[in-house]
């Protein structure tokens, strides 16, 4: 194990215009993802605010006792799919509505008799703000005797579906361009470094090292060239991130965990390259 | 020790490296390889350090059948076997010193015993004072030198050389020659491929020489049929 360390870090000492060259371009092909990435997570934060907004409504007719409805939102709050579940009583509806409805306060002030039902309002849990989720629920609170109707937007969530849907394709397919794209000039990279000590492989052959010693530096020093290209790209992805909040648009950046994905997966694409490259080479020679 | 029967190797473009060479190299034994550039010396070094497999007959080394040898087999061959070339084939940014460990260090062997057994070998070749140079800081006597340490090392039972004194001058080339002579005297078998006559009528070796492929001239053998028929043929 140590005499693989000591090889590895000797390629860095002994080729540092490669290794450097290897470094950024791995940073810059993660960069480009890792930008990509960006527009993803903030499209999906954006969606996710439009996401919140889906609300079912069930208007309770007039008249329903409290013990009724106190019943009802405790059953209600108890549904695997609910998040939150508020009573908004007749009179709450109307401070509601005018204070909202500003062009109406006339109108409102006149009334004689509160025309606004009752009504409880219900959000879902992240993960069951679909279209399939929002009717099952609606249909579940149909069955409350008490309850006069169900409103939640049909088009309006069936919609945001479908856009999901779109985000989540176009997201895995150019992500998957993405990667591929990094996948082969990061393997090309490393080809280069591999065929830089060919020579030194030869040696190392005739000298009675096995495949898997000759393998185990590039692994390692594969690894650590992804990591080091992983860790610049977040750091200018970053860079441009920071840029884009001032200059451009309020946006989010990975969390940790993402971070850590991204400079992950270019320490595995380094160890695969390393090992097809190597792998290669050595079933060539 | 070395054992070739009915060899026949052919090119991968067509025609034959090798035709039905058989010979038998024993333990201990020094024998001259002979023969022009392209007569299929480098092919017979190649077959023994099993580089190459032969396209019919049987090559064995070292209790290897290098017919039938797995891949894995292949490096354990060449731990007992020392191999050295007429470019040297040094590692140029390692030390004389590193480029002998590096042979031992790929075989796994103990690391604290490495650095005794490199300036073993290379006092053994006169080159003790320069473990610390680069190969360019040597002359090429001097990196033959580096480069029969290297194949030393691991203690190997053959060495083979192929054409090591090509790149030498004459100087030079009588000082390696005479390390591999000291070499084989203590006992490990020398199998070397030159087209140097001259250095092979220096010494009473056995020669073995081939002629575009073919083995036309052995003197283990032929000596021994002269002797038998008094001389004459």
């Amino acid at each position: 194990m140590n005499l693989t360390l000591r090889e590895a870090m000797l390629t860095f000492k002994r080729a540092p215009l490669l290794s450097a060259l290897s470094v950024t371009t791995i940073a810059f092909s993660l960069f480009v993802l890792g930008l990509f990435g960006l527009v993803v997570v903030n499209l999906q934060g954006a969606l996710q605010g439009v996401e919140e907004r889906v609300e079912i409504v069930a208007y309770l007719l007039a008249g329903t006792p409290g013990e009724a409805t106190a019943q009802a939102l405790t059953d209600i709050q108890g549904f695997p799919e609910v998040q939150t579940a508020n009573y908004v009583s007749e009179d709450d509806a109307l401070a509601r509505a005018r204070a909202e409805l500003v062009e109406l306060r006339d109108v409102m002030e006149e009334l004689e008799r509160n025309p606004l039902p009752a009504s409880i309002e219900i959000k879902l849990k992240p993960g069951f703000r679909d279209a399939d989720h929002v009717s099952l629920v609606a249909e579940r609170l149909r069955g409350f005797g008490f309850i006069d109707d169900v409103r939640f937007g049909r088009d309006w969530v069936e919609k945001l579906d479908r856009l999901r849907g779109l985000a989540a394709a176009v997201g895995i397919v150019v992500g998957a361009a993405f990667a591929v794209v990094a996948i082969i000039i990061i393997g090309t990279t490393i080809r280069m470094a591999v065929l830089q000590r060919s020579r030194e492989i030869a040696i190392m052959r005739l000298v009675g090292a096995t495949d898997g010693f000759i393998r185990r530096p590039f692994l390692l020093q594969g690894a650590i060239k992804g990591l080091l290209g992983g860790a610049v790209a977040i750091g200018l992805s970053f860079a441009a991130y920071l840029l884009i909040n001032r200059y451009l648009l309020q946006s989010s950046f990975f969390t940790t965990e993402q971070a850590a994905a991204i400079v992950g997966f270019g320490a595995v694409i380094g160890l695969l390259g390393s090992a097809t490259s190597v792998g290669r080479h050595l079933r060539r020679v | 020790m070395i054992k070739f029967t009915s060899v026949f190797k052919a090119f991968p473009k067509g025609g034959l490296a090798l035709k039905d060479v058989s010979f038998h190299v024993g333990k201990g034994e020094f024998a001259f390889l002979t023969g022009h550039s392209g007569a299929g010396k480098s092919t017979v070094m190649k077959l023994i350090y099993a580089e190459e497999r032969p396209t019919s007959g049987e090559v064995r080394v070292s209790g290897y059948n290098v017919n039938e040898m797995k891949p894995r087999e292949v490096p354990l061959l060449r731990r007992k076997l020392g191999i050295v070339f007429q470019d040297f084939r040094l590692l140029e940014d390692r030390t004389a010193e590193e480029n002998v460990a590096f042979a031992l260090e790929v075989t796994s062997a103990r690391s604290s015993t490495i650095a005794a057994r490199v300036m073993r070998v290379l006092t053994q070749v006169g080159l003790a004072a320069k473990a610390q140079a680069y190969p360019r800081e040597l002359s090429g006597g001097e990196q033959q030198r580096v480069a029969i340490a290297r194949a030393l090392v691991n203690e190997p039972t053959v060495l083979l050389a192929d054409e090591p004194t090509g790149n030498l001058d004459e100087r030079a080339t009588r000082g390696v020659f005479q390390l591999l002579r000291d070499i084989n005297a203590s006992g490990t078998a020398v199998v070397m491929a030159t087209h140097d006559l001259d250095l092979v009528r220096q010494a009473p070796y056995r020669v073995i020489e081939l002629q575009e492929g073919a083995l036309v001239y052995d003197s283990a053998v032929d000596e021994a049929r002269d002797q038998a028929t008094g001389g004459t043929v």
